[in-house]
């Protein structure tokens, strides 16, 4: 198989996802190429979801400079692409006199980096407005413009709108080699075989941005993984804080906070932890402890025990801090690299500027008159349960039946949902949990799972067996008993049998 | 519009014995509303025995013992509507209006002058009992596993550990060992088994199986797949100790670290719940704080084993049934109170001048326990127990309840060793030949 493209996009998060729908709207041939199964499986999906203000990145950095462009994209990006957002605002709280200091700078910073409608608030306004904050604050920096968003959500919708308007989507492909072709631009291969050549190349691949770089030669930077980690807790804790709560922020990190998200949980995290493997995804107990230690200091009402899971991101930190975007000795290879937070925030305007930049190289941009900037609804019927919209539940229902069949009770998702979700291109049961919710709620698919599996088993033919959290390597179910081996001429065996027959061959 | 008697939600031991109880106090259009596509609940996957000996003398599978209440049921005419789950339920004139998808009929509405919570409980996950590490495939409850096993005849993995030692996960050990895997080791963070003993017993010992009291894990390894889990031995202070730490290479961590009454819905309807049993608060006719609201099985309280969960909920079926008749007279009551060593007693308030049966839970396994019902300073019930554990249920019947009683007590006294001859005790007694599945 050969493929090829005038741009090729290594990395399917929100950055690269990001950039490729900027190109759909011009006639050019673009690949994104991305490593996991899903998109969004590297860092995007394990982001805080807050689309920042832009008051804590230091005036005239990419950091500020993207934040603040990237936060106004957002009404109009939501709108297109049905994901879920909301300007929640976010509170700075500070509990010293010292702190107030720092909450001056920021909020100076702030007005500097062009950030709108920025408060210093008092104790009294500020536990009017959060009264579940520790009564021992002294002040707190409001920022309206802040956000929170489904980060996967977000990218999801990126990649199918991008999809929508004719990027190819190669999923599950590593990049593993890079080349120059002479006269026309690169030729890339990946893990499996498959070669793409392309004149132009942009290195969206986050965490291994400097990997794929040095494939070409440069190495000028170098990626730090800085690990976080998040706790989510149970809905029923319900409403302890309507905006994102920061603490003052320190050099390093704009510190731990208590995060409401889009689908209900508060989130508190997360820790932020240089580490040097790239595949450390583990929580820990002293990470935990930390969180809460922190979270309970703003929100005291915060528990332990109210957490029904937990997660880690790394975050791609380039050597130097702010990010690393733009054209390269490399003729025709573009940097998007170190976009760690506010990444998320600043993707819009991330693209934008690639777009530029590629435009600079020489890439001819004729648009695109019949680009679709809508996204297909995806109907949530959970959503219609929650705000006891049954007329609408009933008219979708006599539309589809399937939306009558309730696969996660936890989180009331749908058979039609699920169906939707595969037919959307999402193959892995965590890909389907993250596009439908189905498995996210307490029992944390203890009760859906199986029915899972059995959809896609209908929709897709994938033997259980073969059926992946995330990808090959990661299969749920290893062995299939004798008795329900309908296929074989094997003799069922008596119980406790011990031998190879019981393997699944393949 | 649907109008009708008596809702029951959930199809499983306690929603059909409630229902037939309510049928046979003359409800005739008690409708009965199952989320799953067959009636019977969790007991179709506990395809182990010891179901029933209380209840019916015999000792039967967990289908076997559905089954008879499905026959039951049919025998009754009661409408069983399966593949439907009830999203809502609100105040209305009639009582309560139920909003429900039916895979069949779409979304279905129906008014109830009572409606009785049948809805079970779930499984803790990893979320709950925060296991630091990596989260790779191969970690799941006990209870899907029993699922992938028995009802889609999937083996998880083939080397395996299991933490905690609930009683779903002892007969998974046991279970898994049969299919051909291996179960390297139980652990528990107590120093005392989560499960009844027969189950130590049947499921382990008799498999050479080792369980770790007081060790936890503290770190699960693996990337795509479970690779290894490190247990550590847990000190009084719950905090790990390096000394002693090992890790077990396995490609499959099973969950068994307790069960959780399923209220969601229940609190979508403004009911009131215990924080120590997380089912609904109820008095003694198991009406919830919801007037018309009823309760039972393990979505009041998680039982040991489903004989008296079918017990509990004919009595809630009859107490309903006399609600929906207009003749529930709650009478004076009094309330009752956890004491020492009590984890929690069911009901949490009792009718003055008649007799009572109470549920409860030690809080610690002990020995030579006295468990005392007392009215101030009047005892009205005393028993002496050889030996209580926290996984067994303890039944107590009250004689009377005294007409101006201030409030009942519920406690343990434990007894010097050698005072008098035991005249009872929480597994030999209650759950002796019980493989005690409860009804997950």
């Amino acid at each position: 198989m050969f493929h090829n493209y005038e741009v090729a996009v290594i990395g399917g998060g929100v950055v690269g996802a990001s950039i490729c729908r900027e190109l759909a709207r011009y006639r050019i041939r673009v690949a994104l190429i991305e490593a996991e199964h899903e998109v969004s499986f590297g860092t995007s999906k394990a982001n805080s979801g807050i689309i920042h203000a832009g008051f804590h990145a230091s005036p005239g950095s990419l950091k500020a400079r993207l934040a603040v462009a990237g936060n106004r994209e957002f009404d109009r990006l939501a709108e297109e692409l049905e994901f879920p957002f909301e300007r929640r605002g976010e509170l700075v709280v500070a509990f010293t006199e010292e702190e107030l200091q720092v909450l001056q700078g920021l909020f100076d910073r702030g007005t500097r980096n062009g950030v709108l409608y920025m408060e210093l608030l008092g104790r009294e306004r500020a536990l009017e407005m959060e009264p579940n904050l520790s009564p021992d604050l002294l002040g707190a920096l409001y920022a309206p413009t802040a956000g929170i968003i489904g980060p996967y959500e977000y990218c999801f919708a990126l990649a199918e709108n991008a999809v929508q308007n004719g990027v190819e989507l190669l999923l599950g492909e590593r990049v593993v080699w890079i080349g120059r072709t002479g006269w026309w631009g690169y030729q890339i291969e990946t893990a499996t075989g498959l070669k793409v050549s392309s004149r132009f190349v942009v290195n969206a691949s986050g965490l291994h941005a400097d990997e794929i770089a040095a494939m070409v030669g440069i190495t000028s930077f170098k990626i730090i993984p800085r690990k976080g980690e998040e706790y989510l807790l149970d809905k029923r804790v319900g409403n302890l804080v309507r905006r994102v709560i920061f603490p003052v922020p320190t050099p390093s990190s704009k510190g731990m906070l208590v995060i409401p998200t889009v689908d209900g949980p508060v989130m508190v995290g997360p820790t932020a932890e240089d580490i040097d493997n790239k595949r450390d995804f583990s929580t820990t107990r002293d990470g935990l402890k930390r969180v809460f230690e922190h979270a309970q200091r703003m929100v005291p009402a915060i528990r332990t025990t109210d957490v029904i899971t937990s997660f880690v991101g790394l975050r791609p930190v380039a050597t130097g801090g702010d990010f690393i975007i733009g054209e390269t000795e490399a003729p025709g290879f573009v940097n998007v690299a170190g976009i760690q937070s506010p990444g998320l925030t600043a993707s819009p305007a991330i693209a934008v500027m690639v777009r530029e930049t590629l435009l600079k190289q020489g890439l001819k941009l004729e648009v695109r008159q019949d680009f679709e900037p809508r996204r297909k609804p995806f109907l949530k019927i959970r959503k219609l349960v929650e705000h006891r919209d049954f007329e609408s539940l009933r008219r979708a229902v006599e539309a589809e039946g399937k939306y009558s069949k309730l696969v996660c009770r936890c989180e009331n998702v749908t058979e039609a949902e699920i169906v939707e979700a595969i037919r959307r291109g999402h193959l892995t049961l965590d890909g389907i949990k993250y596009a439908t919710r189905s498995g996210m709620g307490r029992c944390q698919g203890g009760f859906c799972t199986s029915r899972v599996m059995k959809i896609l088993h209908r929709e897709t033919g994938i033997p259980f067996e073969r059926m992946t959290k995330k990808g090959p390597g990661s299969e749920i179910l290893r062995i299939r008993l004798d008795k329900l081996d309908r296929g074989a001429e094997r003799v069922r065996s008596p119980h406790g049998t011990k031998g190879r027959d019981r393997e699944e061959r393949g | 519009m649907n109008r009708r008697g008596m809702v029951v939600i959930g199809a499983g031991p306690a929603g059909l014995a409630a229902a037939i109880a309510a049928k046979q106090q003359g409800i005739g259009d008690v409708l009965v509303v199952e989320r799953e596509d067959y009636a019977g609940g969790l007991l179709h996957q506990c395809i182990h025995d010891g179901f029933g000996l209380h209840r019916f003398r015999e000792e039967l599978t967990g289908p076997e013992y559905a089954e008879r209440y499905i026959a039951m049921a049919r025998k009754e005419e009661i409408e069983i509507l399966t593949g439907t789950g009830v999203l809502d339920i609100l105040e209305s004139d009639g009582g309560k209006r139920l909003y429900m998808l039916s895979e069949r009929r779409g979304l279905i509405e129906v008014e109830a002058r009572a409606v009785v919570l049948a809805m079970g409980c779930r499984e803790k996950n990893r979320g709950n009992v925060n296991i630091p590490g990596s989260r790779p495939a191969g970690i799941m409850t006990a209870g899907l596993a029993q699922r992938m096993v028995n009802l889609e005849g999937y083996l998880p993995g083939r080397e395996i550990v299991i933490l905690g030692s609930g009683d779903i996960g002892l007969i998974m050990a046991r279970r898994m060992t049969w299919e051909g895997a291996r179960v390297r080791a139980v652990v528990e963070i107590q120093p005392y088994p989560g499960g009844l003993n027969r189950n130590i017993v049947q499921c382990l010992n008799d498999f050479h199986i080792p369980l770790y009291l007081s060790h936890s894990i503290t770190d699960i390894r693996g990337d795509s797949r479970l690779e290894a889990v490190e247990i550590s031995p847990i000190d009084a202070g719950r905090e790990p100790r390096d000394r002693g730490r090992f890790v077990v290479p396995c490609d499959t961590l099973l969950l068994s670290v307790g069960l959780v009454p399923e209220n969601e819905l229940s609190l979508k309807a403004g009911v009131e719940l215990d924080p120590v049993t997380q089912g609904p608060v109820v008095d003694s006719s198991l009406m919830t704080s919801v007037e018309g609201i009823f309760a039972c099985g393990n979505v009041l309280h998680v039982h040991d084993i489903v004989d008296y969960v079918s017990e509990d909920a004919e009595i809630c079926g009859i107490t309903a049934a006399r609600f929906v008749r207009g003749g529930l007279d709650r009478g004076s009551e009094v309330e009752v109170r956890a004491g020492n060593l009590v984890r929690y007693v069911l009901p949490s308030r009792v009718r003055s001048g008649e007799g009572a049966r109470l549920s409860l839970r030690p809080i610690l396994p002990a020995e030579n326990a006295v468990l005392t019902v007392k009215d101030g300073d009047e005892v009205l019930y005393r028993r002496k127990y050889r030996k209580v554990y926290p996984s067994g249920m303890l039944r107590v019947p009250v004689p009377r309840v005294p007409e101006h009683s201030g409030r009942l007590e519920v406690g343990f006294t434990l007894a010097p060793e050698g005072s008098g001859a035991p005249d009872g005790e929480s597994g030999s007694d209650s759950f002796g030949g019980e493989a005690g599945s409860e009804a997950v």
